[in-house]
């Protein structure tokens, strides 16, 4: 059928059809209502207005993971970290589009904070001179508060966060999201189909019941046409902090990402190794790569710069 | 609706990756070798893990005049599992579906299976606070014996969390029945010594905070991630580990009819 849009649900009878808006596969579509109502509508106008006010962001990059616990919040606020601290005229923001669980203000360490409104938008929060961040757990009342959202309102939210956060200039927009392959996932891969994203990264960790739901994630891109810019092995191995001997804590039985990514065609671009100082950096929300950090050169620090530089270079290549 | 079983158990956390559907796996293999007759439903749509833990991948469900018949792990029909992974044709498909689908799908869980009689029924869970949580503690408001367990890790990060998923449980009525704090050390198996990668405590002072019973903290033990995907008890495989330790503590527990109401 030509008519069913490329984004639409699994099942989706086609906007022309005689079910449009009717049948079951259109409970819950965002565009239930256009369809059923049989006057032809254009696309969603929060699209268009999402691409204006993203204009002026160069790389936009969705942090994937099909798995919980992986690291992706850890994952995104390093790579905030690093690529702000690369030049210090570059700048680059945090989108957190984990509604129901929110982790970015406390591993960037700036709980508590609060978003202002002012005629061009909402403000994010900043944590350095060039490192912006919002998120919902911003406007908690308490960090005890659940979000106990369906869907829709989730979409809701997340259209908003990208329609009306005043960013500035961004040479790069990171956002997080939470672990599986639905509403958050699907609208902002929607909301961002005309403002143009960079592609997804891809976090997992080595044991195969992570990479068994990070199949999935790549399935996922794959269906919706997202590129992926790679994929990210997080806790690789533990280095003992008594005897320096490494082990695996969570043995990759069936060859870890590296095989994964060998067998699905995606681009492994790097393996962070699991270290306790960036796990303790991560709680108390300092930033593990300031030149001050009381964090030696671990390997997790250059491990983080090397994949850094390669998302930077897959970022200006595909751009030029 | 689940008429015939005993008593309901959740395995809920905020966060994701802390160990939820190890937790129920364990708990209902542990349920099993005591003799209880037990189901496993897992409602993690989009990232189903039971099956693979298990070693249950490739298993068809079928359906008979009652309903759906789950996949029985052990020819005795002691342990009955159902997860949306029996139901995809390859493990790399996703299942991408926004709310009300998903919504759906969990009502079919919950309705159609005809899981026989039941000690227990263990429903492993997505992390979060949004569908499928709202769907199933809707569905469970008529179920009388009905409670949960909360899953955590040690640092602040995961606990956040966890808060909310405990907010989520007072606000919708559901009975705590303690909190699991999972990888709370990590031994070296070169030199023994043991560091808390995830920091440690956490798990204890949250139910202390929220007057939640502590119900134990298991350590990081490759020995028991090994077991997953083989379907293995760690209580049977492994039975001098702190994890089978723990696992035999609640399940006196939950079988206590002193503590249970």
């Amino acid at each position: 059928m030509s008519n069913v849009p490329e984004n639409a649900p699994q099942h989706c009878p086609g906007t022309q059809s005689e079910d449009a808006g009717k049948a079951s596969a259109c409970a819950g579509c965002p565009n239930q209502n256009v369809c059923a109502s049989g006057v032809p509508a254009g696309p969603d106008p929060a699209i268009q207005l999402i691409k204006e006010r993203l204009s002026n962001v160069k790389h936009k990059i969705l942090i994937l993971s099909g798995k919980g616990g992986v690291g992706k919040s850890t994952v995104t606020s390093l790579l905030g970290h690093a690529l702000a601290a690369r030049k210090p005229d570059a700048n680059v923001g945090i989108l957190d589009a984990d509604i129901c669980g929110p982790s970015q203000p406390r591993v960037l360490g700036v709980r508590g904070e609060q978003v202002h409104n002012s005629g061009s938008g909402w403000s994010p929060v900043y944590v350095t001179d060039n490192l912006s961040v919002m998120s919902i757990g911003f406007l908690l009342a308490s960090p005890d508060d659940a979000v106990i959202w369906r869907g829709p309102k989730k979409n809701g939210m997340i259209k908003q966060f990208l329609s009306e956060v005043d960013w500035g200039d961004l040479d790069y927009l990171l956002i997080d999201t939470p672990p599986g392959t639905s509403d958050e996932h699907l609208s902002a891969a929607q909301y961002l189909s005309a403002a143009g994203l960079s592609g997804a990264l891809v976090v997992t960790t080595p044991q195969e019941v992570a990479l068994l739901d990070v199949r999935k994630e790549l399935h996922f891109c794959r269906k919706l046409g997202l590129p992926v810019l790679g994929v990210l092995e997080n806790m690789s191995v533990f280095v003992c902090p008594n005897c320096n001997s490494r082990s695996e804590i969570f043995p990759a039985t069936t060859g870890g990402a590296r095989a994964m990514c060998a067998e699905l065609g995606a681009a492994l671009v790097g393996r962070l190794p699991l270290d306790p100082a960036l796990a303790r950096a991560a709680d108390t929300g300092r930033d593990p790569l300031a030149p001050l950090a009381d964090l030696p050169a671990s390997p997790a620090v250059r491990a983080l710069h090397d994949i850094a530089d390669k998302i930077v270079a897959i970022c200006e290549k595909t751009s030029s | 609706m689940l008429d015939y079983v005993k008593q309901v158990i959740l395995v809920l956390s905020g966060k994701g990756g802390v160990g939820k559907s190890t937790v129920s796996t364990q708990l209902a293999l542990t349920l099993k070798e005591r003799g209880y007759k037990v189901g496993l439903l897992d409602i993690d749509l989009c990232g189903p893990s039971v099956p693979y833990i298990l070693n249950l991948e490739n298993q068809n469900v079928h359906q008979g005049p009652d309903g759906w018949i789950p996949v029985y792990l052990d020819k005795e029909q002691r342990l009955g599992v159902m997860s949306i992974g029996f139901l995809l044709n390859s493990r790399n498909d996703a299942v991408v579906w926004r709310g009300p689908k998903k919504t759906s799908m969990i009502k079919q869980f919950l309705e159609d299976v005809c899981w026989q009689e039941l000690d227990f029924l263990i429903i492993d869970t997505p992390p979060g606070t949004s569908d499928e949580h709202i769907t199933v503690m809707e569905n469970l408001r008529q179920v009388p014996h009905c409670g949960a367990i909360l899953v955590t890790t040690p640092q602040e990060v995961a606990i956040e969390d966890v808060r909310k998923e405990v907010t989520f449980c007072r606000k919708t009525g559901i009975r705590i029945i303690g909190i699991i704090e999972n990888m709370s050390g990590y031994e070296c198996p070169n030199c023994s010594e043991c560091t808390n990668i995830f920091s440690s405590g956490g798990g204890k002072s949250l139910a202390d905070i929220s007057k939640i019973p502590f119900m134990g903290s298991v350590p990081i033990d490759p020995r028991v991630g090994k077991l997953a995907g083989q379907g293995l008890a760690a209580v049977k495989e492994l039975p001098d580990s702190t994890t089978s330790r723990i696992f035999t503590e609640i399940v006196n527990q939950l079988t206590d009819p002193t503590t249970s109401d």
